[in-house]
């Protein structure tokens, strides 16, 4: 928590306006304490800080928290470490509608909500489309379900090239989309994320304890009175509205969702009463730093926000995993 | 109080296994389920449990069908120690006891009342108080079948089912852990119903034996009345020589090398 803060202060912060950070927080207390009269900043500075900064900060951090706790609840309830929120498809199904209004030049057609609109709508299509695949008599098995995710995430990655070959004028413009972004999004963005990060966190923290017990099988969560197949669809329907909240508003943006919760692992444990609150906090803070290295680095070109997170994510999660293997001698659930 | 199977029918994979199986078990009593492999008693155990649903029949409680008992209230009365123990996760051993509180827990992981003196008890009984620290993964086969049947004391249930609880304990390990459950059913007066593949361990611990072959009950009955070499050869298709214990008197089997039966249709 405190690391989040101070994270979001040193983040608002760094730019390239070229305000300090004294003039800020200036703006911000001036805001925050409505006495904009006496202000000794341009309305341009003020619009900086409240309008694109301070907005995108808590966007990072919201689809951070999104992603990763998207990624702690795939990873719970298909009990496989490379699942993240990708795998059943999600992200494939959202590309495939957002390439498509992009190709067609629909991008207005519902105003400026149309392609996150339409990629939320085929991305949850897309999960029925794999629930409906892997059900028999009622009951989902694991491993058809991964299967079915990876056999539907090719057919539509197929798609989506497809709809790239055939875009020759506007090729960059999905690519652009589809590597994932936090620039050029506003407020609305950011409301539109909050419901679905005060639902979803509940609901899954919830189910935690029930994460726990899946962890040492179906049957003997079963044995303890957890109904086996309504945790499994609860569970996977939350991950999947935040996985399809979080794309919709940025493309697809990878690692986070499936290295934060391993990385909370590693430091809290197995206890997903721990990982899902954590995961959450955890995802929002690397998010936020990812996306201000993003923005600076090369500043003021933006790097893709994907090729970011994975730069500085990987090498930070390969120490741990190391570390963590000398000091057990093994990994472990 | 009554565990009562009716005509349970059972199919795997599209062939039968269970053809009608009925039985009523009764409460302060040890059961045990055995048969030759294959012959569906871990299916009749998953079908005790409430946790797989016979293709027709009923499995009630008190007269009350196990289907219509929520999961936490069927959990709270019913405990099952699984085939293969505790997978190597990497929670410690008392983290893993305390979950079989969860069916005594409400949604926010609270309870009534303290829980923690009945998750002492449990590890000290099962000797796994200095252990308690440890990760699931770092124990053996045998400390984690010890971690499986604390995790069930603390669940506190009336009835409970075994599915081969001594399978890859070596023998020191088998008779602790049968003499436990046997201590605990007596004290508190369970309903045990335990598949066992040693016939021996069975006849030693049941008060009553099920012998299950080509889907339906072969014999039921005390140790002596099932221990019949008619009836195992039958089962087993070989021959075996029937002693009395030394000490507890209970029948014991001998194996005799290249005493297969002739008549039956059994071929390795």
């Amino acid at each position: 928590m405190l690391l989040l803060a101070v994270s979001m202060i040193a983040s608002l912060s760094i730019g390239s306006a070229g305000l300090s950070f004294l003039d800020v927080w200036g703006i911000l207390l001036g805001q925050l304490t409505g006495m904009p009269e006496g202000a000794e900043w341009t309305a341009g500075e003020i619009a900086v800080v409240t309008q694109v900064r301070l907005s995108r900060v808590l966007l990072d951090i919201l689809v951070g928290a999104c992603l990763a706790l998207a990624g702690a609840g795939f990873q719970g309830v298909l009990r496989n470490p490379l699942a993240d929120p990708y795998t059943l498809g999600v992200a494939s199904g959202s590309s495939v509608g957002a390439a498509a209004i992009i190709l067609f030049g629909l991008q207005l057609a519902l105003g400026l909500w149309t392609i996150p609109l339409v990629a939320f709508g085929t991305g949850i299509v897309t999960l029925l489309g794999v629930i409906w695949l892997s059900r028999s008599r009622g009951v989902m098995q694991i491993e058809t379900l991964i299967l079915s995710g990876v056999i539907i995430q090719s057919f539509l990655g197929a798609f989506v090239s497809l709809m790239v070959s055939m875009s020759e004028g506007v090729v960059n413009q999905i690519l652009f989309w589809i590597m994932g972004s936090l620039a050029m999004k506003s407020w609305e963005h950011v409301y539109m994320l909050v419901p679905f990060v005060c639902v979803a966190m509940p609901v899954l923290l919830a189910y935690s304890q029930a994460l726990n017990l899946f962890s040492l099988g179906e049957r003997h969560a079963a044995n303890l009175g957890v109904r086996v197949e309504r945790t499994k669809l609860v569970v996977m329907i939350m991950s999947t509205l935040l996985t399809a909240a979080a794309v919709s508003v940025s493309g697809v943006i990878g690692f986070v969702g499936l290295v934060v919760p391993h990385l909370i692992r590693l430091i809290v444990g197995p206890d997903y009463r721990l990982i899902i609150p954590i995961s959450a906090i955890g995802g929002g803070i690397f998010m936020l730093w990812a996306d201000t290295l993003a923005r600076n680095v090369l500043s003021p070109k933006e790097l893709p926000l994907g090729v970011v997170t994975a730069l500085i994510g990987a090498p930070f999660f390969a120490y741990l995993l190391h570390r963590k293997m000398k000091l057990e001698g093994g990994v472990g659930g | 109080m009554s565990m009562l199977a009716e005509k349970i029918w059972a199919e795997r994979q599209g062939a039968p296994v269970l053809n009608g199986v009925s039985y009523e078990f009764r409460m302060n009593r040890f059961y045990g389920i055995i048969g030759p492999n294959g012959v569906g008693k871990s299916t009749l155990l998953h079908i005790l449990s409430g946790v797989d649903a016979p293709s027709r029949g009923v499995v009630s409680l008190d007269g009350q069908p196990i289907s219509d008992i929520a999961g936490k209230t069927l959990a709270r009365r019913l405990a099952v120690l699984q085939q293969g123990g505790l997978p190597a996760v990497g929670f410690s051993v008392r983290e893993v006891v305390a979950m079989g509180r969860f069916p005594h827990q409400n949604w926010l992981g609270g309870e009534a009342s303290d829980p923690e003196p009945i998750i002492e008890e449990a590890l000290s009984v099962m000797g796994l108080a200095e252990l308690q620290n440890r990760k699931l993964h770092q124990l053996s086969g045998g400390e984690r079948q010890r971690v499986a049947l604390a995790k069930l004391m603390v669940q506190q249930p009336d009835i409970l089912l075994l599915d081969e609880p001594t399978t890859y304990l070596d023998i020191g390990y088998q008779i602790g852990l049968l003499d436990t459950v046997r201590a605990w059913q007596q004290e508190k007066g369970l309903l045990v119903i335990a598949v066992l593949h040693d016939l021996n361990l069975a006849a030693m611990y049941a008060d009553e034996l099920i012998a299950l072959h080509k889907g339906s009950i072969a014999a039921a009955g005390t140790p002596e009345e099932v221990m019949d070499p008619l009836i195992i050869e039958d089962m087993y298709g070989t021959r075996t020589i029937m002693i009395k214990h030394p000490v507890s008197g209970a029948p014991q089997l001998m194996l005799q090398p290249g005493a297969r039966s002739g008549h039956t249709d059994r071929r390795v």
